[in-house]
């Protein structure tokens, strides 16, 4: 089996691994990082949005080979301790989750969106989350949140 | 997902070799097609050759009345290049409103091209702006290159590096797309370039990319839209599925195109 090799939230992990594996697999099975979600498993809902050399890629709709060398990040690396992230405390300020499932995946997106896009307006929003579902909120909040979290990221 | 090999290449020797030595080997790109059709099991590979790692595969550049695209660029690079975005304004626009963000963070012109998906965005922009292909063996155009359902000129071994499109004098791109996978049920690119209309639509045949002459001749020099939104599309040959009627993808095919000659100004 070949290895692989990346970093994950800063940290250097190696593992061997079947070339099959996908990269959310390898992060929640061997990794134990069950942040990131599968939903649909087939590349349109978003819960595995991670960051891979920043920007956000569904990691259900990729291998772990192809992440070798990569700077992976997840939904556990955004957190400074008790600290929430901007992004994640918006969500929270602005009740933009109900179930929580896409949530990580949500965050994650709107993290990059903001790095692309510094002061995105709603429509903006509202198309970047093309790729994200939510299947509880209607997605209101969640706008709500994305516009704050890019104000205080903003600083 | 069946096993396979799996090698990372790190130029286009190794990539080409790895492949043809492969009892049933195939190029990985971006993967945003690939990896969710391994994961159906609905192809077998024996080994994936990854391009990823190959630099000289990606970026954009000009040259004379040319942008050229290295094939593993991907579509939120081009749709963010600022070369494309004031030479071909209209191709750096169906780049960026390929599927979603995450796709267009991985996915690539080269890996689009060479999947030939019916409903897909790229071939259309190829056609109509007269693209050439090049790949390690020959430059081929645009025209001759998409040749059917998921199929192309490609040959076993042959490695697409690069597209090079002429600098239209006026494009646009005009898409209806499903609303849930957001591939065009009708797309159509409108292009002037040197005096020749060209227009290619995408999504509605069912086999793949073609030029509507009807729609050129009605465009004429002018890209007079009102004529193409009057031309009236045989529904012969278009796709018939859940998303939309053989029909209503016929009228889509005047009324986009209309929309596009309108972009294009």
């Amino acid at each position: 089996m070949p290895t692989v090799s990346m970093t994950v939230n800063g940290e250097n992990v190696s593992s061997e691994v079947e070339p099959r594996t996908l990269l959310v697999q390898y992060l929640r099975e061997n990794l134990g990082l069950t942040g990131t979600h599968v939903g649909c498993d087939t590349s349109q809902c978003g819960a595995c949005v991670v960051h891979v050399n920043g920007k956000s890629a569904k990691s259900c709709t990729m291998l772990a080979v192809q992440a070798e060398g990569s700077e992976v990040s997840t939904i556990e690396g955004l957190a400074d301790g008790d600290t929430l992230h901007p992004m994640q405390e918006a969500f929270r300020e602005n009740h933009g989750l109900q179930c929580g499932f896409c949530t990580p995946g949500m965050v994650m997106s709107a993290i990059d969106l903001v790095q692309t896009n510094s002061n995105p307006s709603e429509q903006d929003v509202r198309e970047w989350l093309e790729g994200n579902l939510c299947r509880c909120t209607g997605y209101h909040n969640i706008v709500k949140s994305i516009l704050a979290g890019a104000k205080t990221m903003q600083g | 997902m069946y096993d396979f090999k799996y090698q990372q290449a790190n130029s286009q020797d190794e990539a080409v070799s790895a492949q043809s030595s492969a009892e049933d080997g195939s190029f990985l790109a971006g993967g945003m097609t690939l990896i969710p059709t391994l994961k159906q099991r609905l192809a077998q590979p024996s080994d994936l050759v990854d391009l990823s790692a190959i630099n000289d595969l990606v970026g954009v550049s000009e040259e004379g009345d040319s942008v050229t695209i290295g094939s593993m660029t991907t579509h939120a690079s081009v749709a963010s290049s600022e070369i494309v975005n004031s030479k071909i304004p209209a191709l750096a626009a169906l780049a960026g409103n390929i599927g979603d963000p995450q796709v267009r963070n991985r996915g690539t012109i080269g890996g689009s091209i060479a999947n030939n998906d019916p409903a897909a965005d790229y071939p259309a922009g190829c056609v109509a702006l007269n693209a050439t292909i090049i790949t390690n063996t020959r430059k081929i155009s645009a025209d001759d290159f998409f040749t059917g359902l998921f199929e192309t000129a490609l040959e076993d071994g042959e490695l697409i590096t690069a597209v090079t499109f002429p600098i239209p004098d006026r494009a646009a791109y005009a898409k209806f797309p499903n609303p849930a996978s957001r591939y065009a049920i009708v797309g159509v690119m409108v292009a002037q370039t040197g005096g020749e209309t060209r227009a290619a639509v995408t999504g509605a045949s069912d086999s793949g990319v073609f030029r509507s002459t009807d729609i050129e001749n009605a465009l004429g020099d002018t890209l007079d839209a009102s004529a193409a939104k009057a031309v009236s599309i045989s529904s012969d040959g278009l796709n018939n599925d859940i998303h939309a009627s053989s029909e209503y993808r016929a009228h889509l095919v005047s009324i986009m195109a209309s929309r596009a000659a309108t972009a294009a100004g």
